[in-house]
Formats: structure tokens, C-alpha cells, sequence
């Protein structure tokens, strides 16, 4: 169909695989995000500590470097689990001000423009749709969170040798392991308010509601109850329990086991997708 | 010819309201026009050949590819024009007609340059820059037709596509689903209120009426079925030649004195009128064949059930 023709032809051309076509919803998606400058200048913001630790990786194997900046080596931090673990938390923390800003744009546009019929009228499914949205904030997340972590470790097994990497390769899966339980439970959470919440603000400010009321709530059943068990609803403790279970290898004292924080977070995105599916629908229909 | 529908005793049911009650048939027509009053099922049937309902029983097919169990490869033959305003407000044209056409299956530059051709094409060329939430309700029609038909689907499916449009842009419309139509690839499914859209556009009519078919039919041959329906002006005494006309069979009903309206027989023919106005000295001034119009149809559907479905 060529514009001077002005007529109209059907399409007999190449498609694209139907397995990653929801791959289209977040390059859409990316195009519209980092048109601000103020999410880009953010976004660039979350590399500096992945920066700062490659620089504490590279002088702690640098003896010429400490000599020359006049840094005793035994004042430097040592690289072990705790090291990778406190910049998952930095990582994590600036991804979730990312997912806040980036989470209810997802899906509330289509749902306010009634455009889901659009959406699912093509080769589609809801599932589809539904992975599409999340793994925009998945992709964004795993920029900032896990692949940089992850090039922290190998950098550092390249510095200090094969055997550290052998003998350190727990923290690898507790970093890649712990980054992706996080980054589920936000991004699943974030679009399901995007889904429910159509003023974004609103939704914004409700990912960071669940955090703080969930952890008041949960602190205030423990204290009243005498109880452990209110921590079930504080997601920021379940996420702290499972990452010290992945790094360390242990338990938090005084606190959930380590299976029900698991178990916690597990039904916590079940509830996140049940709220995603009963709200991604083409149209809805009123029974009577 | 294959069909491009088929209906097996398609159920839709919303909580215990029953909206499609075991529709059956199969329907090939190129052009189908889906009329009934408001209530009869038309959306719901083209949203359940979408896949958005399953159904209670039964099951349909389009293009032979089962709605329940293949629905992606129905949706890849798919256009769908919805009836209610449905677009991304802080998207510009060409983005959101060319992310229709990537998650249709073209691959991105190819779905940039359809995407082009296909807003010059609906009269959006000038506009396609233009965020669409600043469009017009017209102008925001063309963008729903662009969507849809940016991928070359087989089956076009358009649910009220002249709402709100003004006579110019309903025209511009009209005039585009007839322009797809005649190319011969695309089948179409047009839903609407508005008898003379589906007069205009389509060649075949499905009717319903509290979610039932209660006529499909093909308007040119439903026009013909009423051939031997005859609309006269005559001069000269009118009373012999009706007497004559009845004598042959046919059924005569005078009215003002010179107009006779007149049902012939399968034996009878135009010509042995002629004679018979011959024999008696009578000029035939005017001779019409009384063609059943589609709002004729229409009101006969809704009049009472013509019991059956008439593929």
C-alpha cells in the first residue's frame, strides 16, 4: 500500500515470533518513560553505587592505588557477603522508587482509554499483556539491580581469582536469587495498583502505603499479640528474612522462619496477580 | 467457499441472563451487515468471536479455527474496530497505529511504514503527529479504522463504525469499508444501528433480536425473491384490465384510480401484460418492480420470528 496509491492492500509481509510480541509493550513503554529527564537523570543516578563498589572491588586488589591515595588496607570494607548484600539493599531501594514512578503509568492508561479491547483483539492474551506490562518494570529493575551486582562478583572473582569465585559462588545465586523474588513482588505489586488505582499518584503513593502500613500493622500485631507472625504482612521484614537466609545462610533471630517469609512473599504476588486478572478483562460485563 | 463464520449452537450467558441463545449457521457471505435493536447480541456475538466471552455451550469458528481453543490464530486474521472510544490519550497517531501493527506481527520497521500508508490512507496524513487525545470524535474514528485494518487482517470487524460522525466523515467512512470491501481480500462484519450503513456497505444481513438469528439473508437475492412484485401506472379504464390481470392469476390491488399494484404468478410474464393493455386499449405509463428495502426487511424481522434461519 503505497501513500500515492492511497488504496488499500492487505498485508502479506514477514511476522514477527508470537512468544516475545509482549516484548512490544515495554519498548513502547521504555519510549515514553525516558522521555522525561527527570526519571532519565534518576535512572542514571542508580549506577553510581554499583560504581563506587567497583572502585572499593578494584582497590582492595590494587596495593599501588591504596598506596598512592594513603588508604591502610585493613580500613577498607571487606568484599564478602554482607558487602554484596548492603548494595542489594542500596540497588533495591533506588529500584523501588523507580517502580513507583514508573508502575502506575502501566496499565492505567489503557484502562482509563478503554484501550485493553485494542490490545486483546490482536494475538494477545491477557497473559500476554500482562507479562508484557510487568516485565517493563522487570527489564528496567534488573538494569539497576541483579546485572550490575552480578558484574560486581565477577569482577571481583576476576581480581581476586578462580578460587574465590568457586568458594563465593553462593552469593552469585543469592544476588541473582534475591534481586528477582524483590523485583517480582514490586513489579507485581505496582501494576496491580496500576490496574485498580487509575490516578497515578494515587497508586504511587499506595506502593509505598503497603510498605509502611503493612510494616506498621505487622509490628503492631507482634507487639499486641506477642507474636512473631504480624511480620506476614510486613513485606520489607519477609524480604530482609529471605535475602539474610540467601546470603548468610541463616535465619533472622527473633523473627518468621525462613519457609513462611518465602511462603508470605509467594502469597503476597498471588494476591497481586488475582487482583491483576480480575481487572485485565476487554470489557466488563455486568451480571445480573 | 469457506465460511467465514460458523456458529454451533453458540451459548453466551452473563450471570443467569441468557444474551445469545444457541445461535447456529454458517456464514460466508463477504460483507455481512449484523443489525437488531438495541440488547440483540450484536456486540456481544462479535466480541465472542474475539475471544472475550467464552461460552456457556457451544462453540463457533471463524475462518474454521475454533473461538475457544485457537483464538490467537483468529486473532491474527483479525481486524477489530470497537464501538466505543478506545486509544492511548498521550499517544501520537503514527505510534499508536504502528504499536497495533507490532503486536499484529509486523516487525518494526515494516510496521512503521504501514502505519504511514495506512493514516494517508483514512485521511490522517497530515495528522498522524498529533497526540490523539487532541483528535476529533471523527478524526478518532479513522484512527480505530486505521488500527484495525494496519495489519491487512481477513476478516474486518466494525461495531458502529459512523457513530457520532457527521454526514461528510460518515460518507468518508462508508466510502473507505466499501473501498476495502471491493478489493476481495478482506471480509467484513459490520455492526450498526443505522440500516443504510449496512445497506450500503454489506451484501449480506444477518438480524438479530433478543439473541437469537432471526434472518440471515442476501440482500441482492431477497430483492429478487420480489420480482413478480409489480408497481403500475396506467391510463385508460382501469376496471377491465385489473379483471383480465386476475383472470391470469395474478393479485391486484388498485389504488387513486390508475396506480395497481400487482403479484404475478410464476406463469405470468411482463410481456402478457403488455398484450393485455394492448387487447384493451390501455397505455402502461410506468412499470416498477417493487424491491423489498432493507428496512423493509428489517421490520418484518422484527415484526415476529421468520422461524428459521434462511442461509
Amino acid at each position: 500500500m503505497a501513500v500515492y496509491k492511497h488504496s488499500y492492500q492487505a498485508y502479506t509481509g514477514p511476522l514477527t515470533s508470537t512468544s516475545l510480541r509482549f516484548l512490544t509493550l515495554p519498548r513502547y513503554a521504555y519510549q515514553r518513560i525516558f522521555g522525561s529527564r527527570i526519571f532519565l537523570a534518576l535512572f542514571l543516578v542508580c549506577f553510581l553505587p554499583p560504581l563506587v563498589a567497583a572502585v572499593f572491588i578494584y582497590l582492595q586488589h590494587n596495593a599501588k592505588a591504596l598506596q598512592i591515595l594513603q588508604i591502610p588496607i585493613n580500613e577498607l570494607i571487606p568484599i564478602d557477603a554482607a558487602f554484596f548484600q548492603v548494595f542489594l539493599y542500596i540497588q533495591c531501594s533506588l529500584g523501588f522508587i523507580l517502580a513507583t514512578l514508573v508502575g502506575p503509568g502501566l496499565v492505567s492508561p489503557d484502562l482509563t482509554n478503554n484501550a485493553l479491547p485494542l490490545y486483546l483483539s490482536r494475538p494477545l492474551t491477557r497473559r500476554d499483556y500482562a507479562l508484557g506490562k510487568i516485565s517493563a518494570l522487570l527489564i528496567l529493575l534488573s538494569l539497576i539491580t541483579w546485572i550490575p551486582l552480578s558484574l560486581l562478583f565477577f569482577f571481583e572473582a576476576k581480581m581476586a581469582g578462580m578460587e574465590w569465585l568457586w568458594k563465593n559462588i553462593r552469593l552469585e545465586i543469592a544476588i541473582v536469587t534475591g534481586a528477582w523474588i524483590w523485583m517480582l513482588v514490586i513489579s507485581l505489586l505496582a501494576v496491580a495498583l496500576s490496574a485498580w488505582v487509575k490516578w497515578r499518584p494515587i497508586a504511587g503513593a499506595l506502593i509505598f502505603g503497603v510498605f509502611i502500613v503493612g510494616g506498621g500493622f505487622g509490628a503492631l500485631v507482634n507487639t499486641v499479640l506477642f507474636t512473631n507472625w504480624g511480620s506476614l504482612v510486613n513485606i520489607a521484614a519477609m524480604m530482609d528474612i529471605a535475602w539474610r537466609w540467601l546470603f548468610r545462610g541463616e535465619g533472622t533471630p527473633n523473627s518468621l522462619p525462613v519457609w513462611s517469609a518465602f511462603a508470605g512473599l509467594v502469597g503476597f504476588c498471588g494476591v497481586c496477580l488475582l487482583l491483576l486478572s480480575k481487572k485485565l478483562k476487554a470489557y466488563e460485563v455486568v451480571r445480573s | 467457499m469457506q465460511s467465514v463464520i460458523e456458529l454451533d449452537n453458540l451459548t453466551i450467558r452473563f450471570g443467569r441472563q441468557t444474551v445469545l441463545k444457541g445461535l447456529k449457521g454458517a456464514f460466508s457471505g463477504r460483507a455481512i451487515g449484523l443489525l437488531g435493536p438495541n440488547g440483540a447480541g450484536k456486540t456481544t456475538l462479535l466480541h465472542t468471536l474475539l475471544g472475550f466471552y467464552p461460552p456457556a455451550a457451544g462453540t463457533g469458528r471463524v475462518f474454521g479455527y475454533d473461538i475457544q481453543r485457537e483464538i490467537k490464530k483468529i486473532r491474527h486474521l483479525i481486524g477489530y474496530m470497537p464501538e466505543n472510544d478506545s486509544f492511548i490519550a498521550d499517544m501520537t497517531g503514527i505510534r499508536f497505529v504502528r504499536m497495533m501493527a507490532e503486536l499484529s506481527g509486523l516487525p518494526p520497521s515494516l510496521a512503521l511504514e504501514r502505519a504511514h500508508e495506512t493514516l494517508f490512507y483514512v485521511g490522517l496524513g497530515e495528522a498522524r503527529y498529533r497526540k490523539l487525545g487532541t483528535y476529533s470524535l471523527g478524526m478518532k474514528q479513522m484512527a480505530k479504522l486505521a488500527q484495525a485494518i494496519v495489519h491487512g487482517p481477513k476478516l474486518l470487524i466494525l461495531d458502529e463504525p459512523t457513530n457520532g460522525l457527521d454526514p461528510p466523515a460518515r460518507q468518508r467512512m462508508i466510502s473507505l469499508i466499501r473501498d476495502i470491501r471491493a478489493t476481495g481480500e478482506t471480509a467484513l462484519i459490520l455492526s450498526s444501528h443505522l440500516l443504510r450503513d449496512v445497506e450500503e456497505c454489506c451484501e449480506e444481513v444477518m438480524i438479530l433480536k433478543e439473541g437469537e438469528i432471526v434472518v440471515y439473508c442476501n440482500l441482492e437475492e431477497e430483492r429478487k425473491a420480489n420480482r413478480k412484485f409489480l408497481e403500475l401506472e396506467i391510463i385508460g379504464d382501469t376496471q377491465p384490465f385489473v379483471e383480465m390481470a386476475e383472470r391470469l392469476g395474478c393479485e391486484c390491488a388498485v389504488q387513486g384510480g390508475y396506480r395497481i399494484k400487482m403479484v404475478l404468478p410464476e406463469q405470468v410474464h411482463i410481456r402478457d401484460l403488455y398484450s393485455l393493455a394492448a387487447n384493451k386499449q390501455i397505455q402502461i405509463r410506468k412499470l416498477n418492480y417493487k424491491r423489498d428495502s432493507l428496512q423493509d426487511i428489517f421490520l418484518k424481522a422484527m415484526e415476529g420470528n421468520r422461524g428459521s434461519l434462511q442461509a
